[in-house]
């Protein structure tokens, strides 16, 4: 344990720079007062902004070098802040960078930084683009915040704060009616898994005595040595993931994040794929050993993946809309890390949180640049034969539709694949999952490239004289081409045992998770013979490129398929484009009911039963009113008058009773 | 003259100032009330500053004897601030310049006499925390409660005739009963000091407990005021001038969670420990209930009275959780509750006093027009539905810890005021400031001035500050809750013991007690 104060500086950077930016937004607006185009302050805003993420990136970096030094169990830490004193404890609030963490700060950043200079392009001409990178650059704070905190508190400060960016910034065009609906329905279905997380918190503060992480992970032997608290355990466990169900958007939660597409592109790279909603996945990862203790609420983690998995990749293979493709994408590919989880698999699980970071924010802001050179046009029936007109989207596009399809080599290969070989090892139950798992992959791979083929081959359908789609400018293409370097090359962090080198990362992070191994599979985690781990490459290859194939071949000529389906199979198109029924269910079932019964309870028993009563007995005191509405003519000597005779009348009332 | 004394009378001097200003002399008016609340606060804070947070007992007391009651009990002029009413206090005294501040925007007619009845009401709210001596408490009760009758009924909206014969109803029905309750109290134990009641009602048996908390329990039930007595406020709120209703949820319901703790769970341990579980659920009841009301409704300055009945939730789920972490989440969230109300309060009548209506169809996209406004009604809706950070958070989370130990069901249960506080203000706040402009007299708005601005970034920084540092307020109220604590442990412990003494006499069939 080596201190280092430094580390607060990670997110008081980006907070640092969405305070000015925040400034600069205020300012601009009373500059438009005098001269209406003024956007001098926009263009500092923003790179004040890039600045605090890049500065945040490099104290990242400095932080991982000192790491190096300090021993496979070490960590760095800095003073805490004392919170909140409960009387019976303190909740402290500190930074602590250690193997798991580090990780995620060098993704955050190094991503965030990415996505920053991207939006500094896309966003350029928004009237409001100093608020949008103050809200940006709060995000990147509040996620570093819930990274680095050493307490669950901690963590849930930045656990809401990046939740309010988020319903900032997919309501950032609250003009248009749709955004800030969709914003509150985020922030809605968040808060509904953020009380899980409290009373998860509440349970643990009665089990250990303290919200420190530390203290709980240490403690979590003992607890699980008393068979009466056992069950506590547990339910804390279920609760804490009922949490990351709304953040991470897992069934039944998940109904948020396609809506929340309604935000700009970069914000739906960066919070809606790359980071926040994989802060369930961090969570879990970071409290390892607690849920290694409950086996069995592990099992539910891994069978509610799988079923997103599956649910959301189906829904993927349906939409029309570029950005809805993506969304249930990502809610799809989380699905798959927490099937990691569930089987155990942590290192797994973060690995392919890192490379979903590359490829799915590549994606993002792939598709952001073809929307941006479509003129604001989303719908792929109304795209093709894109890859004449904006080449380096082109190409960036595909090496991110390859990676997430899981073609042999690149990034999401090797991750996907860990994640399915996990769930094979460890046998038993975890099989069904397995077979949810791979038949997803291949439904990945064909979603994918169906979309590569509907958006960039094949003829143009829209009018190409007045639409004159066009190539994004430098500031937007050069990050698209960093992150498909990544997204290509990412897998080498985690290459498979079968090819005699390190595992980068999983060696990377197995000091953090030995506790949580050890619990859960004691001496012996499962293994597997290389002839099996072969054999499991050779058949995610295969599949992941026979249903690449597939999807482009299907769709490289026009929309023809999603006709075909839809006349063949009507019923089966409108389950998967509704995304299995799950939005309309929560309308029918949960909306509806809530709103009558608010309707009831303010209309029928407030003002019939309880207002009826009281209006009653008002009735009677009605001509008092009216005497005193006499009396209150203005004059304070009338009014002295009465106070006065109101008093004396109740001292005489009070000695009276007070002398019987 | 002490220090309190001074607190507490010179707003009252003020207002005998005020009585000889001619009447057209607005401005005048408008500054003196201005100074001498601003006087007070400075007041306020340096006793903020000079508390002592380790000691329990109450601090610059100040002592005199009043007169003499017929049986001979001497009634005592005695004020003093302890950690139970240091953040009320406190928070009183830097309310008040705020709430003369935003008058110009909605008190046009009669500014002579509203500003008389708002100093007359500051002594009376200051009173209610500060006295220590029953008597003089119920004296101050009774002055807090009347200029808000006139607030309503003359400067109140148009169904404020309604609203006032209903306030004052319901205000009369429990200040009857607390009056009796206090009538009996101080004629058995024959004094009427505070401190030496509360020694003897806890060493008073369970009986005489009982009926005495009923009294003011349910005196102080309807001023918080708890499910089912409810139904004054929203109206109350709806029709009160701004600042009326900023006082209102600032500081007047507070008088009843504050006498709730003072007079419920510190005099009547015994009682309030039996009494818990129904308060409980009853608060429970109020923060769904509550929140449900809110959702239902179409007049956004109805709509956040409604859920202070919500949040009130909370604090008394707290107070009755009876243990460290819900009393001290409770006394933080009177102190959080009235500036993020009182927050929301100001804004909705900042808004009202341009555009004459408060019906949220009648808004939509004032966030184009009016960014600063729209910048300041998000932080203050934050601070209320409790995002970390910010003050509502700490008060509420430390709330839901305590009551999780008291009862693990009705916190899961009120949790759910967590989620649907979420619902109907964000609701609102969609209502209000986001999507398209559909009303043409909405685009031509001002945003807020400079004086508008300047009354509401006091209370923005401590929501803040609550929020990050909540530890320098809680500090304060400690010891003294720590006594509380400790009464109610022994009464536990009697009550364990005088359980266990029935039972062994039980079979022998003789009298319980």
């Amino acid at each position: 344990m080596q201190s280092a104060n430094f580390l607060w500086w990670i997110p008081g950077l980006p907070l640092l720079g969405s305070i000015v930016a925040g400034i600069l937004h205020f300012v601009e607006l009373r500059a438009r007062k005098r001269s209406p185009g003024d956007r001098t302050y926009g263009a500092t805003a923003a790179w004040c902004a890039v600045a605090a993420v890049g500065a945040a990136f490099v104290l990242g970096l400095i932080g991982f070098g000192a790491l190096l030094e300090v021993g496979e169990t070490g960590t760095l830490t800095s003073a805490s802040w004392r919170w909140i004193d409960t009387g019976g404890f303190d909740v402290n609030v500190g930074m602590v960078l250690d193997r798991l963490s580090s990780v995620m700060v060098l993704v955050v950043t190094g991503v965030g930084f990415l996505i920053h200079v991207y939006a500094v392009g896309y966003m350029k001409g928004d009237p409001g683009y100093a608020k949008f990178f103050a809200y940006l650059n709060l995000f990147v704070a509040m996620m570093l915040l819930l990274v680095l905190s050493d307490s669950l508190p901690g963590l849930f400060v930045g656990w809401e704060g990046v939740g309010l960016c988020s319903y900032l910034l997919i309501g950032f065009w609250y003009e248009k009616g749709f955004p800030a609906e969709a914003a509150q329905k985020a922030f809605v279905v968040n808060r509904i898994g953020d009380a899980c997380f409290l009373l998860g918190m509440f349970v643990l503060a009665g089990l250990f005595g303290s919200l420190d992480i530390a203290t709980i992970d240490a403690g979590v032997r003992g607890v699980l040595a008393d068979p009466e608290r056992q069950g506590q355990l547990a339910l804390a466990a279920l609760l804490l993931f009922g949490g990351a169900c709304g953040k991470s958007a897992q069934i039944p939660l998940f109904v948020w994040l396609p809506d929340a597409m309604a935000g700009p592109t970069p914000v739906s790279a960066l919070i809606h794929a790359a980071t926040m909603v994989t802060a369930g996945v961090y969570m879990v990862v970071r409290m390892n050993p607690l849920f290694a203790a409950c086996p069995n609420v592990l099992y539910f983690i891994g069978t509610i993946g799988a079923l997103t998995a599956l649910v959301a990749g189906s829904t993927a293979l349906v939409q029309r809309d570029l950005k809805k493709v993506l969304a249930y994408s990502t809610i799809s590919q989380l699905g798959f890390m927490f099937l990691a989880l569930g089987c155990g698999a942590w290192a797994t699980a973060i690995f392919h949180l890192v490379t979903h970071a590359f490829f799915k924010a590549l994606l993002f802001l792939g598709a952001g640049s073809v929307i941006h050179g479509m003129h604001e046009e989303q719908d792929m029936h109304r795209m093709g034969g894109l890859r004449k007109h904006m080449p380096r989207t082109f190409i960036t596009f595909v090496a991110g539709a390859a990676a997430l399809s899981g073609l042999p080599l690149l990034s999401g290969f090797f991750s996907k694949d860990e994640i399915l070989a996990h769930a094979f090892a460890d046998g038993g139950p975890y099989l069904l999952l397995w077979g949810v798992g791979i038949a997803t992959a291949a439904m990945t791979a064909y979603y994918s490239w169906r979309m590569v083929a509907l958006t960039f081959f094949g003829q143009e359908r829209f009018d190409v004289a007045t639409v004159e789609p066009h190539e994004s400018p430098a500031v937007m293409t050069v990050p698209l081409m960093v992150l498909a370097v990544l997204a290509v090359v990412g897998g080498a962090l985690g290459l498979p045992a079968v090819f005699h080198v390190q595992n980068l990362l999983g060696d990377w992070l197995a000091p953090v998770l030995a506790e949580g191994n050890e619990l859960l599979f004691g001496a012996a985690p499962p293994h597997m013979s290389p002839a099996t781990e072969w054999v499991l490459l050779g058949l995610g290859a295969a599949l992941a490129l026979a249903f690449a194939h597939k999807g482009f071949h299907d769709y490289r000529d026009g929309t023809a398929a999603d006709a075909r389906f839809a006349s063949e199979r009507p019923a089966a198109a409108r389950f998967l484009g509704g995304a299995w029924g799950v939005d309309k269910a929560y309308a029918t079932w949960i909306v509806q009911p809530v709103k009558l019964l608010a309707f009831l309870i303010a209309v029928v028993i407030d003002q019939f039963a309880i207002d009826g009563l009281v209006n009653g007995a008002g009735a009677g005191a009605r001509r008092l009113g009216m005497r005193v509405r006499r009396l209150a003519d203005g004059s304070i000597a009338t009014y002295g008058l009465w106070m006065g005779s109101v008093t004396a009348l109740l001292a005489f009332l009070w000695m009276w009773m007070g002398v019987r | 003259m002490s220090w309190l004394a001074l607190i507490t009378f010179l707003p009252l001097a003020g207002a005998l100032l005020l009585t000889i200003v001619p009447g057209d002399r607005t401005t005048l008016l408008r500054g003196i009330t201005f100074g001498v609340t601003l006087v007070v606060a400075a007041m306020g804070l340096a006793v903020w500053s000079s508390f002592d947070s380790a000691l329990a007992t109450a601090q610059f007391v100040t002592e005199r004897e009043w007169f003499t009651l017929p049986g001979g009990t001497v009634v005592h002029f005695k004020l003093g601030v302890d950690g139970i009413s240091i953040l009320l206090v406190t928070l009183t005294t830097v309310l008040l310049p705020i709430v003369v501040l935003s008058t110009p925007g909605h008190i046009r007619i009669r500014v002579k006499e509203f500003m008389i009845w708002l100093l007359v009401m500051e002594t009376g709210m200051l009173g209610v925390f500060l006295a220590l001596d029953l008597v003089f408490f119920y004296f101050f009760w009774e002055i807090s409660l009347v200029p808000l009758y006139f607030m309503l009924g003359i400067w109140g909206g148009e169904r404020r005739l309604y609203a006032t014969i209903k306030f004052f109803l319901y205000t009369v029905a429990g200040s009857l009963v607390m009056l009796i309750a206090a009538i009996a109290l101080i004629y058995r134990a024959e004094s009427s000091d505070i401190l030496e009641l509360t020694e003897w009602a806890a060493a008073s048996d369970l009986h005489v407990q009982g009926w005495l908390f009923a009294g003011f329990a349910l005196a102080f039930a309807i001023k918080v005021p708890l499910l089912p007595f409810h139904t004054w406020l929203a109206d109350a709120h709806t029709e009160a001038p701004t600042s009326g209703s900023v006082l209102l949820a600032g500081v007047l319901l507070k008088m009843g969670t504050y006498g709730l703790l003072r007079f419920g769970v510190a005099m009547f341990p015994a009682a309030a420990i039996e009494a818990a579980p129904l308060f409980m659920v009853l608060g429970t009841l109020g923060i769904v209930y509550g929140a449900f009301l809110a959702m239902a409704q179409t007049d956004i300055k109805r709509l956040i009275a409604c859920s202070s009945i919500s949040h009130l939730g909370f604090v008394v789920l707290g107070l009755f959780a009876l243990n460290q972490a819900g009393i001290r989440g409770s006394v933080l969230q009177m102190v959080n509750h009235g500036l993020s109300t009182g927050l929301l309060f100001l804004l909705v009548g900042m808004i009202y006093e341009r555009r004459h209506t408060r019906a949220l169809h009648d808004f939509g996209g004032l966030a184009a027009v009016m960014p600063v406004f729209a910048f300041f009604f998000v932080i203050a809706m934050l601070s209320s539905i409790g995002l970390p950070g910010l003050n509502g958070f700490v008060g509420e989370w430390l709330i839901l810890l305590g009551s999780f130990q008291a009862s693990p069901w009705l916190a899961a249960f009120a949790v759910l005021g967590v989620i649907f506080g979420a619902v109907y203000l964000l609701m609102a706040t969609r209502k209000l400031l986001f999507g398209p402009i559909v009303h043409a007299e909405n685009r031509t708005l001002t945003d807020l001035n400079g004086r508008e601005i300047g009354l509401m970034v006091p209370v923005v920084l401590l929501c803040l500050w609550i929020g990050v540092q909540p530890n320098a307020f809680l500090d304060k109220t400690s010891a003294s809750i720590d006594v509380v604590l400790e009464r109610l442990d022994e009464a536990r412990a009697d009550q364990r013991v005088g359980r266990a003494v029935e039972q062994d006499r039980a079979p022998e069939g003789a009298e319980s007690r």
